[in-house]
């Protein structure tokens, strides 16, 4: 195994690289440090990739210094300082190439791997439907913390819902969006209360010690805007102001009871209760009105009934919609200015 | 001493067996089969006329139009796909839909881009929870079918069109919502052809329900536009 003369270098140096490697890849595999494992990524490919890597480049160490060895300890062949460093060069050229394609592959794969997401789309159509009727329904059992599916396809479904029938509002409602677009809009109003909402009752039950993860924040959120979505889809296409508020206080009201009766039973403690259910009692509901009145057919009459002819009409464009909706409308508005102004 | 020579003799004797004679031959081809087959491929398409490759495109393109409007469990669509389709598709529906509010002052940008945001974002977003659901078709593909599926909508946004230059009262306004409403079923429709099948088959109504809802906000942006003044 010893370098034999100088008569064949290269196969006792590739002897040796050789034994080098058993070393190495000894050395480096013998223990698996559990307190890296990573319960997120699925095959703790960090510490995987960190020993290939380390593998890599001691190959590649021993190789280039076997291609040094063979270019400076060739018997009569002296290719010249130009010969070496350009072989050199893109060899480390090369290798640099390689350590940043790996480095690249592997951040890729740790972050845009949507497998990360796939337990939480693993629903049956039944379970869905199931979950969708169950969020309108309160249990009464606050003694034991009540189950709360994660899941995620549900609530973005949901959302997404919510999104296209906030845009059937809009259109119809004749609103003009100044600076953005409908769709922006529309997008950014669901989404955002959906996120940040839940984020903050979050952030309150890490306060108030409740049991519940931000998953599952998520999750009851967004079944609690099926009720949202079936309100605004009647009243979006019905305008009658007292339906409204019937259905305002009843399917809000049945969703709200059943998101605080999950929230109640996973907190103890007067006070926290009080806080958490209080919050998202009231983000809920007043989401449902102001989705309601933000995007509401605006039609002038009402103004000038309940404030007065002095005060200017809103700076609205109405759309062409056939005439037999707005006679409806004016009627209903007219007949409701008059029962608000008998009281 | 002479002893462990001799043992040493039999097992030096049983090594030189083990190798490999030269009389022997060595059968078999350990090099790689060039596929030079490809490379002059690629030559060929390179040095052809620009006008034969857009001819060639434009064919491949009509072939998948002609597959979406006749939806047979076929797999043209899937196996050579490509987003030009798609992406004409989008344009001609952004260019019709643009200019169709009442303020044509502010109006005339936002259109177009929400329209090609709507079509590509959907698009993504539907493609991500298909795979999510366990679909076995590839992000590309289904992009693709989703892209080329919008064309039977194209065709009823170009019809409303002409109706709204004849009227805008409330006949052409059902005539416009009986021609939009079957065009969403076909689109939804014909896409449902092409993607349940790569889905486990007790979950295709999880995947077809954001396809109905993608193609129903379409259809309606096409119902709701009204030609500005």
């Amino acid at each position: 195994m010893s370098a034999s003369g100088g008569t064949k270098n290269t196969n006792t140096e590739s002897w040796g690289g050789f034994d080098d490697n058993i070393i190495i890849q000894g050395s480096g595999s013998a223990v698996i440090d559990m307190e890296n494992m990573d319960d997120t990524s699925g095959s703790s490919f960090e510490d995987m990739g960190e020993m290939h890597q380390r593998m890599k480049e001691e190959e590649e160490v021993t190789a280039e210094a076997a291609a040094t060895e063979e270019e400076t300890g060739e018997d009569g062949e002296f290719l010249g300082m130009k010969g070496l460093k350009g072989q050199l060069g893109r060899q480390v050229a090369d290798e640099v190439w390689q350590a940043g394609k790996r480095q690249a592959s592997k951040a890729f794969n740790l972050y845009a791997n949507i497998d990360i997401l796939r337990p939480y789309f693993d629903v049956e159509p039944i379970q869905v439907r199931n979950r969708l009727i169950e969020s309108m329904i309160p249990l009464k059992m606050i003694a034991f913390p009540q189950k709360v599916a994660g899941e995620l396809y549900g609530p973005m479904m949901l959302v997404f819902t919510l999104v296209a029938i906030l845009l059937h509002g809009m259109k119809t409602s004749g609103t003009v969006i100044r600076e953005g677009t409908l769709m922006g809009t529309a997008i950014g109003t669901c989404f955002g209360y959906w996120l940040g909402s839940s984020s903050f009752i979050y952030f309150l039950a890490y306060l108030c010690n409740a049991q519940i993860t931000m998953l599952q924040m998520l999750s009851l959120l967004g079944y609690g805007l099926f009720g949202h979505c079936v309100v605004l889809f009647i009243t979006y296409n019905v305008h009658f102001h007292s339906l409204f508020y019937i259905l305002w206080l009843v399917i809000g009201g049945l969703s709200t009871l059943r998101m605080v009766a999950v929230l109640i039973s996973r907190t103890v403690g007067q006070t926290p209760r009080l806080i958490m259910c209080g919050t998202l009692a009231a983000l809920h509901m007043l989401f449902l009105l102001y989705l309601h009145f933000a995007y509401h057919k605006i039609v002038e009459g009402i103004l000038d009934t309940l404030e007065g002819p002095n005060v200017p009409p809103i700076q609205r464009v109405a759309r062409d919609l056939p005439n037999v909706a707005s006679a409806v409308v004016n009627a209903t508005v007219r007949s409701v200015a008059a029962v608000v102004h008998s009281q | 001493m002479a002893e462990v020579e001799d043992v040493n003799k039999p097992l030096f004797a049983g090594l030189s067996d083990v190798s490999i004679a030269e009389d022997i031959p060595v059968e078999g081809d350990i090099a790689v089969p060039l596929s030079s087959r490809n490379a002059d491929d690629e030559i060929s398409t390179l040095d052809e006329p620009v006008k034969d490759t857009i001819l060639r495109d434009l064919k491949a393109v009509g072939q998948k139009f002609v597959h979406v409007l006749y939806p047979k469990k076929s797999s043209a669509l899937l196996r050579d796909w490509d987003l030009w389709g798609p992406l004409l598709l989008c344009v001609t529906l952004a260019l019709m839909l643009q200019g169709g509010s009442a303020d044509s002052k502010d109006d005339g940008g936002p259109q177009f881009a929400e329209v090609f945001v709507i079509v590509w974002f959907g698009s993504i977003i539907i493609t991500l929870n298909s795979k999510l659901l366990g679909g076995t078709i590839s992000f590309f593909q289904s992009l693709c079918v989703l892209g080329y599926c919008i064309l039977p909508l194209t065709v009823a946004m170009l019809v409303c069109r002409l109706v709204l230059l004849g009227s805008s009262g409330l006949v052409s306004f059902i005539i416009r919502l009986v021609v939009v409403s079957a065009s969403f079923g076909w689109s939804t429709f014909a896409s449902t052809a092409f993607l349940a099948d790569s889905q486990p088959p007790n979950r295709k109504a999880l995947v077809v329900y954001p396809v109905f809802l993608f193609y129903f906000v379409i259809g309606w942006m096409i119902l709701t536009f009204s030609p500005s003044q």
